[in-house]
């Protein structure tokens, strides 16, 4: 055998291996894809039914018939609306800080070392801290306020590690370009670093409230409640949100509620879907500006 | 960024509105109680427009740890209180009025399949769930049984529920083996026990009742021979050692608010219908009749040795 023949088998076997890697990685894709067909097939085909203006406008109540989910929508809505006001302007400020203005020394190490740890804790713990600092020693109470401060906390790792892979991303050429022109470091990063960074910015706040809004186990830690009938009317007030309320309705017995959950799960879906499509909608807008 | 920042102020003002001078009745406490109490709270609002009730599910324990410091005005208890939730509720002033409202009636259910089982003691059961037992198999609880593996499920150890099957079957709240299936939604032991053939568990009556068709439950013989729990027999008691009342704790010095009040005496006078509708068992009339003449005395302190 000569030795073009033995290259061209290998290079058979590697064209082969390369194909059955492509395959493998299409099956994981697809059925990835196929789980959540199922998952939404079989929660709309129960749930789509229930969702009327009935439902989407009523309080939750013991005759399943009677049910709705308002107070639950407005509760996550209030939260949601919170957290972002909380969180976005702490998270971005931290990434900025870290990035662009921060001394690299043994303080910014240790500060980056807890961030990344912190985006692993159990939403579980967040909740545990939030029912003593906000709830007790804050005496924010049950409040919509003191459960928005535990979901900021949950969230603002994954929102500063986000934007400071945004913002890191930056070309530094930019960043050098504006100083020689004669602009101060505040003005670069306003006009240049922030803009060019939105789009990825935006992208981890998206996934990180997404990931609130479905949380549940530390809004029952801080003490929010399971029935409530009415909308909160400020952020004092007490709250349910919808995680919570699918959940109560999940552990009842009688299997009317089973499918009210479905619908429940149909209704935060859509909450989730219309939250991605703004965050899309804001993104096209901040790629074109910045473009 | 001002765009989210605005969207996120739209949202806010949006979901304004409502509710702003409200009087609130704040409850919180056990999962076990709250469909109960939510049916109150949504009959109750229907006639007091100007109250708002909530309702929070920490659990009779985590219920308790904000009603003893004077946080709740009421709290959903599937068991009584503990003398060290007494010695916080009095460190904090905290006088407590005990109410039993409703049964419970523990049911041990097992597979529709298995058609073996006829009955279980209450020495059996011992058997089964008491710490380090050594019951593999059904042949080990009753020799004339097959000689097949036992699939046990049960409610978490955090619940009233198991703290109280496990006080009078085993002796000690809390004593049980621990390689069992457990679950804090009694409608995941329900799945369990409808798919196995040789499952055995045990959850409230009401998850038997509405499971009927897939599961079977089990005679308890407690000496007297083996009596099937329905209404009737946990009722007037003679389904034992596993019916349980459950209960309400109302705070003394709450009680005196007038919607605080009027909720305590709408329970009461309508506890026995709504009790039943969610699938849980009324007390005898004698008791709410008590329980009203120990709210508007205010006789505070444990009222009773069960029902």
């Amino acid at each position: 055998m000569s030795w073009l023949d033995t290259a061209n088998l290998n290079l058979r076997k590697r064209r082969r291996r390369a194909l059955y890697f492509k395959s493998i990685c299409s099956l994981f894709t697809w059925s990835c894809f196929v789980l959540l067909a199922v998952l939404l097939v079989h929660v709309g085909h129960k749930g789509v039914g229930l969702i009327d203006v009935d439902f989407l406008r009523n309080a939750p109540s013991w005759r399943p018939e009677d049910c709705g989910i308002w107070p639950a929508i407005a509760g996550s809505l209030w939260m949601m609306g919170l957290t972002a006001l909380i969180s976005i302007p702490c998270g971005v400020s931290a990434a900025l800080y870290l990035e662009e203005f921060a001394p690299k020394n043994r303080w910014a190490h240790l500060i980056d070392v807890n961030i990344s740890n912190l985006a692993g804790v159990p939403s579980i713990v967040y909740g545990i801290l939030g029912a003593t600092v906000f709830v007790r020693f804050l005496a924010l109470e049950q409040s919509v306020l003191a459960g928005s401060l535990t979901m900021s906390l949950l969230v603002l790792p994954v929102i500063i590690i986000a934007s400071r892979e945004a913002i890191r991303a930056v070309p530094s050429t930019i960043r050098h370009a504006a100083l020689a022109l004669g602009a101060t470091p505040w003005q670069t990063v306003v006009h240049h670093v922030l803009p060019t960074a939105l789009a990825g910015i935006l992208t981890g706040v998206i996934l990180a409230l997404s990931r609130a809004i479905g949380e549940t186990a530390p809004l029952i830690t801080i003490g929010a409640v399971a029935y409530i009938s009415d909308a909160p009317a400020g952020p004092m007030d007490s709250f349910t949100v919808l995680p919570l309320q699918i959940y109560s309705w999940t552990t009842k017995a009688q299997s009317e509620f089973q499918d009210l959950a479905a619908g429940g799960i149909v209704a935060l879906l859509v909450f989730l879907v219309i939250m991605n499509g703004i965050a899309v909608w804001i993104r096209h807008r901040a790629e074109g500006n910045a473009n | 960024m001002k765009n989210l920042a605005s969207f996120a102020i739209c949202v806010l003002l949006a979901s304004c509105g409502a509710s702003a001078d409200k009087v609130t009745v704040k409850i919180d406490g056990s999962s076990t109680v709250f469909p109960i109490t939510e049916a109150v709270a949504v009959e109750f609002q229907r006639e007091h427009k100007d109250v708002r009730v909530t309702i929070g599910v920490s659990g009779t324990g985590g219920g308790f740890k904000k009603f003893c410091v004077g946080d709740t005005d009421i709290n959903d208890a599937s068991r009584m209180i503990k003398d060290k939730e007494i010695k916080k509720a009095k460190e904090h002033g905290v006088g407590f009025i005990e109410m039993p409202i409703a049964y419970d009636g523990l049911s041990v259910v097992i597979n529709k399949d298995n058609n073996f089982v006829d009955f279980l003691t209450v020495e059996e059961l011992s058997k089964i769930w008491k710490v380090g037992s050594q019951v593999r198999t059904w042949k080990d609880v009753r020799s004339t049984w097959p000689d097949v593996e036992m699939k046990l499920f049960g409610p978490g150890v955090d619940s009233g529920t198991f703290d109280y099957f496990t006080e009078v079957i085993n002796g000690k709240p809390g004593a049980c083996r621990s390689d069992f299936t457990m679950s804090e939604d009694d409608n995941v032991l329900v799945r369990g026990i409808a798919g196995d053939k040789n499952a055995l568990g045990f959850f409230g009556y009401a998850y038997y009742v509405e499971n009927r068709d897939s599961l079977r439950v089990v005679p308890i013989d407690n000496g007297a021979g083996p009596i099937t729990p329905t209404m009737e027999t946990i009722n007037k008691g003679t389904y034992a050692p596993l019916s349980r009342p459950i209960f309400i704790y109302v705070s003394e010095a709450e009680s005196d608010r007038t919607e605080v009040k009027n909720f305590v005496h709408f329970y009461l006078d309508h506890a026995p219908e709504l009790v039943k509708a969610v699938g849980y068992v009324p007390l005898p009339d004698s008791v709410y009749v008590r329980d009203r003449k120990r709210f508007d005395d205010k006789v505070t302190g444990r009222a009773t040795t069960g029902g």
